[in-house]
């Protein structure tokens, strides 16, 4: 059986690295925190792994915006073995300010990033400050290898800059069309609303983007913040069990990797 | 060297958030007249690269090619109908400026090295505004004083800063020949804070070396010295009389908080009262510290950068603790004045308190959020008399090995600085802190304020926490107050350090060696590490691009002695430093204040009472600032600060796990409540014990396993009338950490909490005394929390409602304080939490709530709206004292050690059975109607509100 090597990406300020393993490790994954700055030494480093997570955090404080300087960096060092990663057939997550990352750097959504022409971008919660909050998630494609079709799910939102935007509506047409959208918010029963439904003020509720590959995917909740019972927000009320919706994400990704290397 | 001015806005379709809350700040000035606000970023960049290049720093970088637009040179204002006003705030020269060190890094990234770079924030303010308006806006709104200028217009921006190098110039400060007179004037010159037994003390020293201090020196004693170092009024020998009668102590702090520590022995603490954090058990593997801290002074000032250098502060403690803890938990408290006030009725000096909490709680808000720690408790407290020195109290947990809990630093280790530069931020802070404000404290402490970059403190974390595991150092402290003078100081105390101070990394040239001493730059550690593991651990560092610089090595002389490129600049006796601080005596009085009991008639309904409580701002919700700290990172959430079944409830305590192996868990509570010091601090402060522990109870935590801080927040306490009520509270802490056995394991004072206006007025804060609490939960698994969980389960009061109304929030409303203040049984106050604490250990509560602020009223109404469901309560099966007949103190009565618990039907046998002996009583049921129904003793109902209309009125006040 191949073991499925899973690589957390750390760099200054991201903070969310340690969960994220711990995840990955729930899942079966073997799973190892590395330093950004070990990949630019030795870019064959990814050869290794089958899956990199691009965990949350403040990367380089945020500073000029979410995630834009460690985007700047990975397009300058990094791209093209990230690109091979991908065209590999391995699996790419970002999670929070990974997600901010890899938009920044035009890998989600990833239909022209090789024009430099980004038309999706994450900016300011319309809300103007952090906040963190759960949300209910719904999947709007069976395409995604990370997500189980048809599975409405439940996790925390923790982020300043989460409101997913496009430059104009034929580029969000554009989106939806070409089955970009992996996660909308919506209510416990599945119904889009306004805020704190959508907690940000995203364009079409959107949370979570995918390539057209499937095997791309960036999202504003924490799935590895919901990793057992105790992290529901009122499991203390629940007379059954919650099931562990964010762990679903990580062995929906070990999966796939076993099924197909 | 060109120079790169770029400018971006946003695309227009794109809203401008900044912007638009600049405008709301604007509107709730009482200014009308602007119409709109747009904000543009600034980015001033020094580099030699041509038009094309600083096109693609631009698009590339800069803006976000969605929804921003950028400007190369300097925008004019819009065309249009509207008058349009031009503001830019600029850092002032020296400020960090973290956006312009990550643009220089994402520059070099395009293959280019920017020489300089300067970030700047520009508005464009449309409508017709005077030029007064506008200059109130430009120092109220947009900038700061202390740390920011403001150019107002088309005018250039300030010019870049080009220090001139420091050229080394030893001074002394004469002292061995001066009088009394000069002496206290020195020290007020220099701002050292020492009175003039200290200044005698030091004479005397030098009289006896036969040479005049260096200015270094004098200032190196001074921070060692400084109320904020060395808590001297609490070690001081004092004598308190108390109502006519004489108590002296030798010590005030030895006889009080730590003699309880001493008694109760408690082998589960490890290190207490010594180091930066006191230290507990967890398991047997690992150790939790925990320490509190205040950041008043600063915060006051420029409360954003003031309360975020206080957390970015506090958790360097625990990370200087030992050899080193991983933070992993948050705490914040804060104390300010009413945030509905008027303009006018702000003192002059003095930042408006809604100003003053906004930019505390975002302070707080980026730099915790920014270091990846959960922020999970917290509190915030109003009154008027925090106005012009607002509390901010920061705590940090660490966890760490066992077996790493102690330093050992040796004669030989280099002293190794690591993390951030020095820069001019922070001088004086120290003893600053130790001072008492003034109106124009504003301008002349500017310098103290000092500003954090939570990122250098997060890569620090990461690679010293590598260091630790790989054993690579053998001491480690932080750079808090007094800077490498405080570090260096207290590492080498019982060996002697000598430092070259030339070698030290700067921000920007012209420090002299003094600045380099004590300047308080944030973000920066110092370590002790043998000559032979100094390539390993700079490796380390390097590699995650932290920054680390051997500055000197410890000796074996007990000396200190500071060098400038060799050349020496002060050599001091480290017994002298540390001991020679004269012993204080002070006086202290307490006589019983002369109150009495309102004369409030009693009402058949008080719906409108219940209401006006859950909206006064101490009782009502705090969603809108918990919600901006990130309470889930890491992880180990448990119980959240707010629970319910919408997610919104007010928790009694946070629980975290701190180890993903493990179904052991951390409860974090506090207890404070200074309208009861008003009153009597003795109460006040057992008050506070009570209500901490209760917290910690309510979810589950340990009884047993009970750790206590302590942070007195004061006035001047060289008054005796206001040492007589800190005295009061230290002898409290005594009892009350006696009668739980709970130890206090860390505490710290900050003193002179008064302000001087301009008129000569003193306003002194109320005493203010917080107590956190910390203990074990056995199994996360049994947790539960305060929200009422299902319709026909039986409510239980356990404890006594007694008729004490007085300092409680039904007084506050009523525009009284009364006399009858809450006392603490402190034989059955203990053994209620022990019995709670088995009912839940035995998963026989389904939710428990402890009565604190607005008593059983306020209680029962948070659980049933938290929980989305109807209460039914009879006030005849209330246990009470004899003389509490009244229904409103039946009611609102805030008599301590109170739980109102709900537990299934099935369950009543085995819970009576665990109660007996206990005043306790059946109060009522959860309904399904969504409506709080109380009954008083007659039967009459006196209370009938449907829920959702009690949680918006709890909502309402601070939903902003």
């Amino acid at each position: 059986m191949t073991e499925i090597k899973a690589i957390v990406l750390r760099a200054a300020g991201i903070n969310c690295d340690m969960e994220t393993e711990h995840a990955l490790e729930l899942a079966c994954a073997q799973a190892q925190r590395t330093h950004i700055n070990r990949i630019i030494e030795d870019k064959t480093l990814l050869d290794k792994y089958h899956i990199i997570v691009f965990p949350g955090g403040f990367s380089y404080g945020d500073d000029v915006a979410a995630g834009k300087i460690l985007a700047n960096q990975i397009r300058h060092h990094l791209y093209e073995p990230l690109r091979k990663f991908i065209d590999e057939g391995k699996l790419v997550l970002g999670i929070c300010n990974g997600f901010q990352v890899l938009v920044k750097t035009g890998i989600l959504p990833g239909n022209n990033s090789t024009d430099n022409q980004q038309e999706v971008t994450i900016t300011n919660n319309d809300s103007g400050k952090f906040e963190d909050r759960w949300v209910y998630l719904a999947p709007q494609t069976d395409k995604c290898v990370f997500i189980e079709s048809g599975r409405q799910i439940y996790l925390p939102v923790a982020h300043a800059e989460g409101k997913i935007v496009t430059k104009d509506d034929a580029a969000l047409d554009e989106l939806k069309s070409a089955g970009h959208v992996a996660f909308k918010y919506v209510d416990e029963n599945g119904n889009e609303g306004a805020y704190p439904i959508n907690p940000n003020g995203s364009m079409d509720s959107i949370a979570g983007l995918t390539d057209t590959t499937g095997r791309v995917l960036g999202l504003m909740p924490h799935p590895e913040r919901f990793v057992r019972p105790t992290h529901h927000p009122h499991w203390s009320r629940l007379r059954e069990k919650p099931a562990n919706d964010g762990i679903t994400i990580f062995n929906n990704a070990v999966k796939y990797i076993k099924e197909n290397f | 060297m060109k120079k790169w001015r770029v400018e971006v806005f946003n695309r227009s379709g794109f809203s401008d958030v900044h912007g638009k809350s600049i405008l709301e700040d604007i509107n709730e000035l009482g200014i009308s007249s602007v119409q709109a606000v747009q904000s543009a970023k600034v980015f001033l960049i020094d580099a030699d690269f041509d038009k094309n290049f600083a096109e693609r720093v631009a698009h590339e970088l800069l803006a976000d090619p969605v929804c921003e637009e950028y400007y190369i040179g300097r925008s004019s204002a819009p065309a249009g109908l509207a008058k349009a006003t031009l503001i830019e705030v600029h850092l002032k020269s020296g400020v960090t400026d973290p956006v312009a060190e990550s643009v220089m890094t994402a520059i070099a990234d395009m293959g280019v090295k920017a020489d300089h770079v300067r970030t700047a924030r520009k508005y464009v303010l449309l409508g017709e505004i005077t030029q007064k308006q506008t200059d109130t806006i430009a120092k109220k709104i947009l900038s700061n004083d202390c740390i920011e200028d403001c150019v107002i217009g088309n005018e250039a921006e300030p010019p870049s800063p080009h220090l001139k190098p420091y050229e080394l110039q030893i001074v002394n400060w004469p002292i061995c020949e001066l009088n009394d007179d000069q002496l206290t004037a020195l020290s007020k010159e220099k701002d050292l804070f020492l009175n003039l037994v200290e200044m005698q003390t030091i004479q005397k020293y030098y009289q006896q070396l036969g040479r005049e201090p260096s200015d270094v020196e004098l200032e190196s004693i001074a921070q060692t010295w400084s109320e904020h170092c060395v808590h001297k009024t609490l070690k001081s020998s004092v004598d308190l009389s108390i109502n006519g009668e004489h108590v002296h102590f030798d010590d005030l702090l030895k006889e009080t908080v730590f003699k309880a520590t001493k008694q109760l022995d408690k082998d589960w603490c490890i290190s207490v009262f010594a180091d930066n954090a006191g230290v507990i058990e967890f398991d047997k593997d690992s150790a939790i510290c925990f320490k509190v801290e205040t950041h008043n002074h600063p915060s006051a000032l420029d409360p954003y950068g003031g309360a975020a250098t206080g957390i970015g502060g506090v958790i360097r403690d625990p990370m200087g603790t030992g050899m080193g803890a991983r933070p992993i938990a948050n705490t914040d408290i804060f104390c300010f004045g009413e945030p509905d006030k008027k303009i006018d009725e702000i003192p002059k000096g003095v930042l408006h308190p809604r100003r003053i909490m906004k930019g505390v709680v975002a302070g707080v808000r980026d730099y915790g959020n920014r270091m990846g720690i959960p922020t999970v408790n917290g509190a915030i407290y109003f009154d008027d008399r925090y106005m012009a020195n607002p509390l901010v109290y920061c705590g940090n947990i660490g966890i760490m090995d066992k077996d790493k809990c102690f330093k050992n630093p040796q004669s030989g280790n280099l002293i190794i600085m690591v993390g951030g530069r020095i820069g001019r931020d922070g001088i004086h802070g120290a003893t600053f802190s130790s001072g008492q404000m003034t109106h124009e404290h504003e301008t002349i402490f500017s310098h103290a304020v000092q500003i954090g970059n939570p990122i250098v403190e997060k890569k620090m974390l990461d690679v010293l926490l590598q260091a630790n595991e790989a054993g690579l150092y053998e001491a480690i402290t932080d750079c808090g107050a007094g800077g490498l003078s405080s570090a260096v100081g207290e590492m080498g105390e019982e060996l002697g350090a000598e430092v070259d101070l030339g070698k030290s990394p700067l921000k920007y040239a012209g420090l002299n060696y003094t600045e380099i001493w004590i300047s308080e730059a944030q973000e920066r550690m110092v370590i002790a590490v043998k000559p032979e593991n100094l390539e390993a651990i700079t490796k380390i560092f390097d590699d995650e691009n932290v920054e680390s610089t051997v500055i000197g090595k410890f000796t074996d002389d007990k000396k200190l002695r500071l060098r400038y490129n060799g050349q020496q600049v002060a050599e001091l006796d480290m017994e002298f430093l540390h001991n020679g601080v004269p012993k204080y005596s002070r006086k202290a009085v307490w006589k019983g204040r002369q109150l009495t009991e309102p004369n409030i008639p009693v009402k058949d309904n008080y719906n409108k009472e219940l209401e006006q409580i859950l909206s006064s701002y101490n009782v009502a919700s705090k969603e809108w600032v918990i919600r901006q700290y990130d309470h889930e990172v890491q992880g180990g959430s448990v119980i959240k600060p707010l629970t319910g079944v919408n997610n919104d409830g007010p928790g009694d305590a946070a629980v975290i796990q701190p180890k993903f192996n493990s179904d052991k868990g951390l409860a974090i509570s506090c207890g404070m409540n200074p309208l009861y010091g008003d009153i009597d601090p003795y109460w006040m402060a057992l008050s506070g014990i009570d209500e901490a522990v209760r917290n910690l109870i309510c979810v589950g935590g340990r009884v047993d396993r009970i750790a206590l801080l302590d942070n007195y927040c004061w006035g001047d306490c060289t008054k005796p009338e206001t040492l007589g009520p800190l005295v009061r509270a230290s002898q409290a802490c005594y009892d009350g950490a006696m009668a739980f056995k709970a130890p206090f394991i860390s505490g710290k004072d900050s003193l002179n909490n008064e302000f001087a206006c301009e008129d000569g007025t003193q306003i002194s804060i109320p005493s203010t005394l917080l107590i956190s609490a910390i203990s074990i939960v056995n199994d996360i698994n049994k947790c539960v929390t305060m929200d009422a969980k299902r319709a026909s389960n039986l409510l239980f009061v356990v404890g006594e409602t007694k008729n004490e109304l007085g300092g409680s929030h039904y007084y506050k409303i009523k525009g009284h304080l009364g006399a009858n203040v809450p006392t603490l049984d402190l034989g059955m106050a203990p053994k209620i939490a022990k019995k709670i604490s088995a009912a839940i250990a035995e998963g026989l509560l389904v939710s428990c709530h402890d009565c604190s602020e607005g008593g059983l009223a306020v209680a029962l109404a948070e659980m049933a709206f938290a929980g989305g469901l109807g209460i039914e309560a009879d006030l005849r099966g209330l246990p009470r004292s004899e003389d509490c007949t009244r229904t409103d103190a039946q009611l609102f009565s805030e008599s301590n050690s109170r739980y109102i618990v709900e537990i299934e039907p099935e369950n009543f046998d085995a819970f009576a059975k665990m109660m007996l002996n206990l005043p306790f009583g059946q109060i009522g049921k959860v309904t399904q109607e969504k409506t709080l129904i109380i009954k008083a003793e007659d039967g009459n109902i006196i209370i009938e509100s449907d829920i959702d209309s009690l949680k918006q009125a709890w909502q309402k006040p601070l939903a902003w």
